[in-house]
């Protein structure tokens, strides 16, 4: 163990308190600072120009890139670039495994502020920091080793499949929204549930009608979380849900995401060309959503701060 | 129904959801470690991964993975407590501050894949290098920065208020007082926040694509000169990670034991984030007992 010298002797000791070290250390962290500002910045900017490269200078049709459902870039003669399927694909995981991980999420929250706050908490609250260590490549492989062949036996198709993504998904957002939910219900003031249950309001009484509706934004914001986790996620959904370039037509039909797509393709397609540029024009779809994710989180935060 | 049988039936099914994440849970780390464990060895930690043939191990992988976890680390910490210290100590309210704030938000919302991407087009197209360990270091920078300014700023401004007055009271300088008070006393809940980033770095894989990339030359562990093309601690070299390597096999492999590497590697791969998340609540509380000479 260091010996621990009196503050006293080691500030007079050390004789670093001029005028100069106060500047340099000042201009250090605001160098810091810059540097943040600046890698935001460039990725916006790189991303951007190298993303809009396949409409200006490949020519390809930002109208056909969203809305047609025909992608088959290596045809040489007729290529066609129509992303809606991917882009239906990725928002069909987000929402779906949205709709199944929020009720879960926020039960659990529930359960840890409200039904059981002394031992719920503690059994519950490691079980969700453990779920969020597990990387997400793992995620993906489980799903891929268990998951698909269950489907595949069980419930019918091969396996691969939209249902398999969305659990897959629904399990890596739980501990995002269950962290902030908690956070949500326990943050309420005290006297909100005391007021209810001296009205004679039962415990599902008080949840329901005053603890969900006063945290309502901040669950909300809990919620949103998840879903930017789900629509970036790449690795752990492209191994469970088949990558075909066709609109599934249900839930057990393999489909495809944007990331998926991206994460297959960027490696072997030439880079410049306009199959590749095209991936650029995905990746900055996700760029443009996940800006879209902070303004709604911003637009329910200064809800919350209104009330 | 009455309201108090919903209010029984509404507390069963709170019951019933927190049972299902538990079970989830241990279903999960039960099936990872007990797939996983019988195949790790120490013949399988160090031997060199095969692409075709059976039995290859994951020595390399293992390497590669702590190798940019520690490049990451030297490269983030110092950018993300340095980030930390000016949103605590020297931005004031107002645009700027907001603009730094928003960037940090972006950051940390943005998907990996995106950040591999811009790693992609800024380390490995743009100066030239192709697939390295310092791209993919520097990806995974840019990937750890939010993370570490947040929790520098956090633990910075949880000091007392009356050690910096009370220091500043002494005629000490504005920063002398961040680098002898402040720093010190931070210092517990920044280690504690960095070793759990290391584990989110430590299982990444999607940034680390398309910068790091899917291969490792042939390394000679005897080779210590960082300068030379077979030496593990070359940073411009190719590198795979254990993450990326989990991938690799299931998606593109085409080796017959594809399961038994999988499982080995997902369980060495959860094995370690678990020591490090371990690691954290153990020196964070020690420290924390040290300094408050609490039992």
């Amino acid at each position: 163990m260091e010996k621990i010298m009196p503050a006293k002797d080691r500030l007079l000791k050390s004789g670093k308190n001029g005028l100069g070290n106060e500047m340099r250390g000042k201009v250090l962290v605001i160098l810091c600072a810059v540097i943040m500002i600046s890698v935001t910045i460039s990725i916006t900017i790189f991303l951007g120009t190298k993303g809009l490269q396949s409409f200006i200078k490949n020519g390809v049709s930002p109208i056909e890139f969203i809305t047609s459902t025909k992608w088959n870039p290596t045809n040489k003669a007729n290529p066609e670039y129509g992303a809606f399927p991917f882009i239906f694909g990725s928002f069909a995981v987000t929402f779906l495994s949205a709709l199944v991980a929020a009720p879960l999420g926020i039960g659990a929250a529930i359960f840890m502020t409200e039904i059981a706050p002394s031992w719920g908490k503690k059994i519950l609250q490691p079980v969700i920091e453990l779920l969020v260590g597990i990387p997400s490549v793992v995620y993906g492989f489980i799903g891929l080793s268990v998951l698909v062949p269950f489907i595949r036996e069980n419930i019918g198709g091969l396996g691969f499949s939209l249902l398999a993504g969305t659990i897959v998904l629904s399990i890596m957002i739980l501990p995002t929204i269950t962290s902030i939910a908690t956070d949500a219900m326990s943050s309420l003031p005290k006297s909100l549930r005391e007021g209810s249950y001296a009205l004679g309001a039962t415990r599902w009484q008080t949840i329901r009608k005053v603890l969900i509706p006063a945290g309502l934004p901040t669950l909300l914001t809990a919620v949103i979380l998840g879903m930017a986790r789900a629509f970036g996620e790449a690795l752990a959904v492209q191994m469970v849900i088949g990558n075909v370039r066709d609109l599934p037509s249900s839930f057990l039909d393999a489909s495809a995401t944007l990331t998926t797509i991206i994460t297959l393709n960027m490696g072997h397609t030439t880079y410049g060309s306009v199959e590749n540029n095209t991936l650029w024009s995905m990746g900055l779809i996700l760029l443009i959503m996940s800006f879209v994710f902070i303004i709604l989180i911003r637009y329910f935060s200064s809800r919350r701060k209104m009330q | 129904m009455t309201s108090k049988s919903a209010d029984r039936i509404a507390t069963g099914v709170f019951i019933v959801i927190a049972v299902i994440i538990v079970s989830i849970l241990v279903g999960l780390f039960s099936y990872i470690l007990v797939k996983g464990l019988t195949h790790i060895s120490l013949d399988f930690l160090t031997s060199p991964s095969s692409n075709v043939r059976a039995g290859g191990g994951i020595r390399d992988q293992l390497f590669n993975s702590f190798y940019i976890l520690v490049l990451t680390m030297i490269i983030s910490v110092p950018l993300g407590l340095g980030g930390g210290i000016y949103m605590a100590e020297y931005a004031k309210p107002g645009k700027v501050t907001n603009t730094i704030r928003s960037c940090i938000e972006v950051l940390s919302s943005l998907p990996s894949i995106v950040i591999g991407m811009f790693g992609l087009l800024m380390f490995v197209n743009l100066t030239g290098w192709g697939y390295t360990i310092l791209g993919g270091a520097l990806a995974l920078t840019v990937f750890n920065l939010p993370v570490l300014v947040r929790v520098s700023e956090d633990a910075i401004r949880s000091v007392p208020r009356e050690l910096k007055e009370g220091s500043l009271a002494l005629g000490i300088t504005h920063w002398h007082t961040i680098k002898t008070i402040l720093l010190p006393s931070a210092f517990p809940s920044i280690l504690t926040g960095a070793i759990l980033a290391s584990g989110r770095v430590f299982g990444e894989a999607a940034a680390l694509l398309f910068t790091a990339g899917l291969s490792t030359p042939r390394l000679n562990y005897l080779d210590w000169n960082p300068f030379s093309e077979r030496s593990p601690l070359n940073i411009f070299r190719p590198a795979e990670t254990l993450a990326v390597h989990i991938w690799s096999v299931n998606t593109q492999g085409l080796i017959p034991d594809i399961e038994e590497v999988s499982n080995g590697s997902a369980a060495v791969l959860v094995i370690s984030v678990l020591l490090f998340n371990l690691l954290a609540r153990w020196i964070g509380t020690r420290i924390h007992k040290r300094i408050t000479a609490t039992k």
